[in-house]
């Protein structure tokens, strides 16, 4: 199953896009670059989900270890582009209470 | 043969890694063809793909199979996932959201899909669990309404 992250850094966030089935093993490299982006020193990141259309619990289990983790560092991540079962996926699971939730990417940078 | 026989899509998948996609894959197609609108198969794929991983992880088949009975019927997409594991008591089940504070990572399947769908029974045994969800297509009139309460205003977090 084909599963793509593209990376984008900008001088105070970073932007990672997904595309594809957001499951466990997906789900941890997500996880993966986001760690290696917070050892680079960027603590805001912004996760766009616009091409990622299905998604289970156990990617967005992993989704909530990398939410813990930016919080550990003082950090704040946003979503943006979530299809409107994956945001209400994110708010049954508790996740909307601890990460911006935004239609796009423009909306979600500007309220790091 | 009756026209309810007709109307049945019966799909048995192996326990491995993805073949949830199989299923989620043959219900788009079914629902898209009953003409359910994308809000509505977006929420029986996820439904699907939960049951499947729950059966998976924890049904412990020995033949380690799922098998996925569609009934199409007028007005509902009836599915019926089955596994011949050891089988699990429904109340007793891990839920992830009783009364714990902060985020809880696993246990979410059942609730997911009991949000997804209009309704879910789940039969339970020492010989095997049969979980039963139907979704209803539903008028023209209420569908707009739905959507456009589903839709985040632009530039406000979802709290």
């Amino acid at each position: 199953m084909r599963f793509n992250l593209v990376t984008r850094t900008e001088e105070t966030y970073a932007v990672i896009q997904t595309e594809g089935y957001l499951n466990g093993p997906s789900g941890e490299k997500l996880a993966d670059t986001a760690k290696e982006l917070i050892a680079e020193g960027y603590t805001k990141l912004v996760i766009d989900l616009e091409q990622t259309r299905l998604i289970n619990s156990i990617g967005i289990s992993i989704i909530i270890e990398i939410i813990e983790l930016i919080h550990q560092q003082e950090g704040v991540v946003h979503f943006c582009n979530l299809t409107p079962v994956i945001q209400r996926t994110f708010k049954i699971m508790g996740l909307a209470q601890h990460a911006g939730i935004f239609p796009n990417e423009g909306a979600a940078i500007s309220n790091l | 043969m009756s026209d309810q026989a007709n109307r049945e899509v019966v799909l048995i998948i192996p326990m491995f890694p993805n073949i949830e996609l199989a299923a989620a894959q043959t219900a788009y197609s079914l629902a898209e063809m009953m003409d359910f609108d994308e809000n509505d198969i977006d929420e029986i794929q996820l439904a699907i793909i939960e049951t499947c991983i729950n059966a998976f992880e924890h049904s412990k088949s020995e033949d380690r199979r799922v098998s996925i009975k569609f009934i199409m019927r007028d007005n509902e997409l009836e599915l019926k996932i089955t596994d011949s594991g050891v089988g699990f008591r429904p109340n007793q089940a891990t839920s992830a959201s009783s009364g714990e504070v902060g985020l809880k990572k696993r246990g979410w399947g059942l609730e997911i899909i009991r949000n997804m769908m209009d309704e879910v029974s789940i039969e339970s045994s020492d010989k095997g669990t049969t979980i039963t969800m139907i979704k209803r297509k539903i008028s023209p009139i209420r569908s707009e309404v739905c959507s456009n309460a589903r839709r985040t205003p632009v530039g406000t977090p979802l709290r």
